[in-house]
């Protein structure tokens, strides 16, 4: 065995530690800008996810009213965590559309039983294509759309329900 | 007073253990040989005081003394006396007391049995478990003192998380401990192995029954938090790759590597410094896991335990321990004497290929554990699930237990396929007509569950393969342990395959008195009632669930407990031999605004699933704990024998002498 294949544990090692330092140490923060933010969406038309509620397309955003467009996944456990505060904003009288990423429909439907449902559209995205065009890297993610398909916001990682603010003004300043 | 007391035993327990650390590193070099004497009684006693210590706690615990802080903050004095006990290490604090005491314990009981090793190897394996020790009780008595008085004390206290409270649950942090601990003694045999470069049969021999004792207590642990995860979260799910699953799934696979290496080290003394490097990896999963599940850097379903200043004190631990030993192996893995060498085709090879695909698969675990806290660096959160996990572990899990057909069949060192050729040829039938008759015959499903339900067959064949021309009263009892374990790797893996092939679920809103079908089960709302419990009232559904002649009834429940106000959903479950039917009682669906409805008449959302052969998952885990402890007393068999004859020997050479 060469000698210094022996360090690379040790290297190994090190490198973990400095990834949890760094993410015990650094506050944590979730804006970041998007290349996405003020371009219209990409064209695309989602399949319905659930039988209760109708696919998703592109052309749905253009009604003249901000909309947000949660991306999200029954098996990723922030998004259960951000259920709630999705209720919560439904019940303001925020209008949410959903994509789902990479689901079965019947893991979803027991989601939603779970967690509520507050989209008012639920599109089915399998290969997590759309979810790439529209610059959205994981799951949870929201963006806020205007009345005219043009995205001006993009929230990544669950919404907190002190965050429900900054939300309803991103929505408001989409409006104007 | 007795706080005080526990806390008093606490710090004399940490200054033994400094004492213990301080004479078994002195005792290596000439000038402190005198010190040597005292180790081993040192360690006897530390871990005495060290029980003393937990056993203070367990009493203000069961007597529910309100002036101790950590009793106020978890406990409460209306909950059941089971429930009080286990709540001493349902916390942060009690359960590292509970660590420190076992491995204080564990310590005691080396230093008293194990004679084999050269003594200035144990020595320096005692020095290194006490200096683990130390760390722990460095952080009990200064970050988290578990004796802390409340003054004045309140009158009552803040209760325990409704979700812990459950007999399952009582028991499965201190069995996940247990094998925590037993894997700490592994990592300190290592240590003490690399620090007097005395890696060989003996030293796999030592540590083997504390790898198989830690591996038991981890297959136990993960099995039944699994199955707690299964009916107390009410999803239906087994397995959720959630960090905390994950955090005990890693050491259990890096600690299954080892037992198969350290198989190798004991017969064929290969694999030297491969063993060593496991022995460190195995402990430390431990430690990255516990770190991991406290320090809240990951969100979680378990998200209780989370504390983020005790998850820096951890790190500390973590980076001085793991950190320290890896630079040992650095520096004396170089000088550890190369093993036996094998040839391509032998069981050494099977093993080493079993070791690779444990290890790839701990980094697949790893990396998709740790990937969320990666991106979280650069400001990115994500979430990685099953989509990531599940392919990607089988992509070596498959490969791995093809290999398992084939390799308890092979002889060490040498030997040829064709010699094997007629004991693999019917369990690889068996895997292939399983596989035609599920794919053509069977519900639509994944390649993967395809895969999963045809290599289970197989592998259930091939467990048996080994016993085939043996004297079966004669067969040595580990072997009985490895056929009983593999045998339960495929009843688990058939378990898992079919939830995934063959489970039906259903979401129903039902008025009382309406029924709803589910896979051969018809079940009726007989009733919804309210019921009360100790710290509790719930809403209990009356279901009556019929298949042909079967009827059972099943009461799943909406509990909603007072201290403090939280509500659950209770599931229950009827167990059958070929399945399981699974029951949730939802919420109650309000009838729209303005529409009248005479009471009695609202619908209550129910959630069912029929679920074929999915109680095999926990029996094979069962089955494999079961192999591991046949094999853990076959070993310890074998070692007394050895004992009392070397004793015998001596005893007649002292006779011939005089």
């Amino acid at each position: 065995m060469k000698r210094w294949t022996l360090w690379l544990p040790l290297a190994l090692f090190g490198g973990f530690c400095a990834v949890v330092v760094v993410g015990l140490v650094v506050p944590k923060s979730t804006d970041i800008p998007s290349k996405m933010i003020g371009q219209p969406l990409p064209g695309f038309n989602l399949p319905a996810a659930v039988g209760e509620r109708p696919g998703l397309a592109a052309g749905n955003f253009t009604g003249g009213k901000p909309r947000l467009l949660n991306i999200f996944a029954s098996w990723c456990i922030p998004c259960a965590a951000e259920a709630p505060v999705l209720d919560d904003l439904a019940r303001q009288g925020v209008e949410i559309d959903g994509i789902a990423i990479r689901d079965h429909r019947a893991d979803l439907e027991t989601f939603l039983a779970q967690h509520g449902n507050p989209y008012a559209r639920l599109g089915a995205d399998d290969v997590s294509a759309v979810q790439l065009a529209i610059g959205s890297s994981g799951v949870p993610e929201t963006f806020v759309i205007d009345g005219h398909g043009v995205i001006r916001y993009q929230h990544i990682g669950d919404i907190r329900p002190e965050e429900v603010p900054l939300m309803l003004g991103k929505l408001r300043e989409a409006g104007e | 007073m007795i706080a005080e007391l526990g806390l008093a035993a606490l710090w004399l327990a940490a200054a033994l253990a400094a004492l213990q650390l301080i004479a078994g590193a002195l005792a290596q070099g000439s000038r402190g040989e005198a010190l040597a004497g005292v180790v081993r009684p040192v360690a006897v006693v530390q871990g005495l005081v060290a029980a003393l210590a937990f056993g203070c706690l367990v009493w203000c615990f069961s007597q529910t003394d309100l002036s101790v802080k950590l009793v106020a903050e978890n406990s409460h004095s209306a909950k059941p006396m089971i429930y009080k006990i286990a709540g001493t290490w349902g916390n942060h604090e009690g359960s590292m007391l509970l660590w420190v005491t076992v491995m204080g314990i564990a310590g005691a009981f080396v230093a008293l049995v194990e004679r084999r090793l050269p003594e200035k190897t144990m020595l320096a394996t005692l020095a290194g478990q006490a200096f683990v020790s130390l760390g722990f009780y460095g952080f009990l008595l200064i970050a988290s003192n578990p004796f802390a008085r409340l003054d004045p004390a309140p009158e009552e206290g803040n209760g325990l998380n409704p979700l812990l409270q459950d007999p399952g649950l009582a028991f499965h942090p201190p069995t996940l401990y247990l094998g925590y601990v037993g894997l700490s003694i592994a990592f300190s045999f290592a240590v003490g192995a690399l620090v007097t470069r005395d890696v060989g049969p003996a030293f796999a021999r030592a540590m083997r029954p504390w790898v198989l004792g830690a591996w038991i207590f981890l297959t136990l642990g993960i099995t039944a938090g699994s199955y707690w995860a299964y009916y107390v979260l009410g999803w239906g799910g087994w397995w959720f790759w959630d960090p905390v699953e994950n955090a005990s799934l890693m050491p259990w696979l890096a600690a299954t590597a080892l037992l198969h290496s350290c198989g190798v080290l004991a017969a064929r003394n290969a694999l030297r410094a491969w063993t060593v490097m496991l022995g460190v990896v195995a402990f430390s999963m431990s430690m990255v896991g516990t770190f991991l599940v406290r320090s809240g850097i990951l969100t979680s379903v378990h998200a209780f335990a989370v504390d983020p200043r005790r998850g820096t004190f951890i790190l500390a631990l973590l980076a001085i321990n793991i950190g320290g030993a890896l630079v040992l192996f650095a520096l004396r893995a170089g000088t550890v004497a190369e093993g036996e060498r094998f040839e391509p085709v032998s069981r050494e090879s099977a093993l080493v290929f079993n070791n690779v695909m444990l290890s790839a698969i701990l980094a697949i675990v790893l990396i998709g554990t740790l990937y969320p806290l990666v991106t979280e660096a650069v400001g990115v959160r994500v979430s990685v699930g099953p989509p990531y996990f599940t392919p990607a572990s089988a992509m070596f899990a498959l490969p791995m237990l093809a290999v398992m057909m084939v390799g308890p069949l092979l002889r060490w060192r040498r030997d040829r396929i064709g010699r094997v050729s007629a004991r693999v040829l019917a369990p690889a039938a068996v895997t292939v007509v399983a596989a035609v008759a599920f794919g053509v015959a069977g519900p639509a499903m994944g390649w993967l569950t395809l895969a999963g339900l045809a290599l289970a067959p197989g592998l259930a064949v091939a467990s048996a393969m080994p016993l085939v021309g043996r004297n079966l009263l004669r067969l040595p009892l580990p072997v009985w342990g490895m056929v009983v374990a593999h045998f339960g790797i495929a009843v688990s893996l058939f378990g898992m395959a079919s939830d995934a092939a063959f489970s039906v679920q259903k979401l129903a809103a039902v008025r009382v008195g309406e029924s709803v079908a589910v896979g051969p089960w018809r079940i009726t709302l007989a009733g919804v009632a309210p019921v009360a419990g100790p710290n509790w009232t719930a809403l209990a559904a009356d279901l009556r669930a019929a298949r042909g002649g079967d009827v059972v009834a099943l009461g799943p429940q909406q509990r909603t407990f007072w201290a403090p106000v939280q509500t659950t959903a209770v599931s229950a479950l009827a167990t059958r031999w070929d399945g399981q039917l699974y029951t949730v009682l939802g919420e109650e669906v309000r009838p729209a605004e303005g529409v009248d409805t005479p009471p009695g008449q609202s619908r209550w959302q129910l959630r069912l699933w029929w679920k074929p052969w999915v109680p095999m998952i926990w029996a094979g885990g069962a089955l494999i704990a079961l192999g591991g402890v046949l094999a853990l007393l076959g070993r310890l068999r074998a070692d007394l024998k050895r004992r009392y004859v070397t004793a015998r020997g001596a005893a007649r050479r002292e006779e011939a002498g005089r």
